[in-house]
């Protein structure tokens, strides 16, 4: 059943939105543009390199998938706390749930999963930061 | 407390932070001339990670040799090279050594290397980074695994005003901040515009006071190396006029000195600035007039006094 769900999905996504597949799927939040597209798979924002034409530094004749994901996230009518999302901080990857399904990985709340120490380190401390 | 941390947070001096040159073969002996040329001038010099993807002594190794030779070395670590467990790595072993000052940055992609068939990492990025580093400094690996005691980290990261797109780039500041940023290094941007409406930005966003901008400026001796950024370097554009403004004058040497200058004059000016980042392609006597003309003098006392002027095992203590 997973490996049905994981092919259903992977036949939705895959042709529509890109989709490789990592199992924890954040489209919503990147204006529905799959940042695994970027070849630094970079989950939160363009890097230093985007051209002057807006395109990829590592492969020149695509547009960074980060301007396409905020050009969208501003101009399709997506709901707002979407729209909000694109500004969070996207956790590191869980390299475990490559290939499996995001539908089931949303649904179990397996893809809200991060490691503890990251979890601790919560937007407020990190701010302030600790002084030894 | 480093020097760069106490500056930047307790007092309204302007900081200099420099790029260290990559080491290869010679090493140590190459890291010693660099710091007599560096040593009192900066308040922290960064410490290279494979710069634009090619292989040279690694981070760590120049950041001990920094420490050891009198300069306050500044780790910078990059995500394209290693995983996470390699980086958290790297940022205890430094720690270890002293070095205290880390910066997280994504890190060019290997396609700008000598290497280009290297499999990219890329496990963390930027922004993950610095919240591991922020992890790191609360005293937990990111599994949540205790350190103790947690090593004393000031940690920054780095953004490129002048690469698009360009409003966004205020957004990724702030995400920078909340994931523990305290500092900024900017990547150069030859657009002083963009940089403008980058620090006025960062201004509006209500981040003034809190992350402290240190934008670059590159010396270089003409118009070749302006071409060679602005042709080959993705992220970085150099006006036409820019270029042939060098090109053309009578003195190509001395008119990228004056370009250097006044656009470290117009970076210092902007809002939030607290200090320049200096890449120094040159290696002539204008580092010293740069620092001079920007009103820098330079800090030598008899802790960091030059290897000529002490024995050697002295020298090398940190
Ligand atoms: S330019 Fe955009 S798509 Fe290309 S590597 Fe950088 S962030 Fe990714």
């Amino acid at each position: 059943m997973t490996t049905f769900i994981a092919t259903i999905e992977h036949v939705v996504k895959g042709p529509v939105w890109g989709c490789q597949d990592c199992g924890q799927c954040v489209l919503h939040s990147t204006g529905m543009t799959c940042p695994m597209n970027c070849p630094k798979t970079l989950r939160n924002g363009p890097c230093g390199g985007v051209r002057e034409n807006g395109h990829c530094e590592v492969k020149p004749e695509m547009k960074c998938v980060w301007l396409k994901a905020y050009d969208r996230t501003q101009d399709w009518p997506l709901p707002s706390t979407w729209k909000d999302e694109y500004n969070h901080l996207r956790p590191p990857v869980d390299n475990r749930l490559k290939g499996t399904s995001s539908w089931k990985n949303f649904f179990t709340k397996r893809d809200r999963w991060t490691p503890a120490g990251w979890k601790n380190t919560t937007e407020e401390v990190a701010a302030q930061g600790v002084d030894h | 407390m480093s020097k760069l941390e106490h500056k930047l947070l307790n007092t309204t001096e302007t900081v200099f932070t420099a790029e260290f040159h990559t080491l290869d073969g010679n090493g140590f002996e190459k890291a010693k001339k660099v710091a007599d040329r560096f040593r009192g001038w900066f308040d922290g010099v960064n410490a290279t990670d494979n710069t634009a993807a090619h292989a040279h002594v690694s981070n760590v190794a120049s950041a001990i040799a920094m420490k050891q030779l009198g300069l306050e070395p500044i780790l910078q670590v990059v995500c394209r090279d290693k995983n996470r467990l390699a980086q958290q790595a790297d940022i205890m072993g430094a720690s270890m050594f002293g070095v205290e000052n880390f910066v997280a940055l994504t890190g060019d992609d290997v396609t700008a290397g000598d290497e280009t068939e290297a499999r990219r990492v890329f496990d963390l990025d930027g922004p993950q980074l610095v919240r591991l580093m922020s992890t790191i400094k609360r005293g937990e690996y990111m599994s949540g695994r205790k350190i103790d005691p947690a090593p004393h980290m000031f940690i920054g990261a780095v953004e490129n005003p002048g690469a698009p797109p360009f409003e966004y780039r205020v957004q990724r500041v702030a995400k920078k901040y909340a994931a523990g940023a305290k500092f900024l290094q900017l990547q150069i941007c030859y657009h002083q515009d963009r940089l403008e409406k980058f620090c006025a930005g960062v201004r509006d966003a209500g981040l003034a006071g809190k992350i402290s901008i240190i934008p670059t400026v590159v010396l270089v001796k003409g118009a070749r190396p302006l071409n060679f950024m602005h042709n080959s370097v993705p992220g970085i554009d150099v006006p036409a006029d820019q270029i042939a403004r060098v090109e053309k004058a009578a003195d190509p040497a001395e008119e990228a000195y004056l370009q250097t200058l006044e656009f470290a004059q117009h970076a210092l000016a902007q809002p939030g600035v607290r200090g320049l980042h200096i890449t120094d392609f040159r290696n002539d006597d204008t580092l010293e007039r740069l620092m001079t003309d920007l009103g820098r003098v330079r800090e030598i006392t008899k802790t960091n006094a030059t290897t000529n002027d002490v024995k050697d095992d002295h020298a090398y203590s940190a």
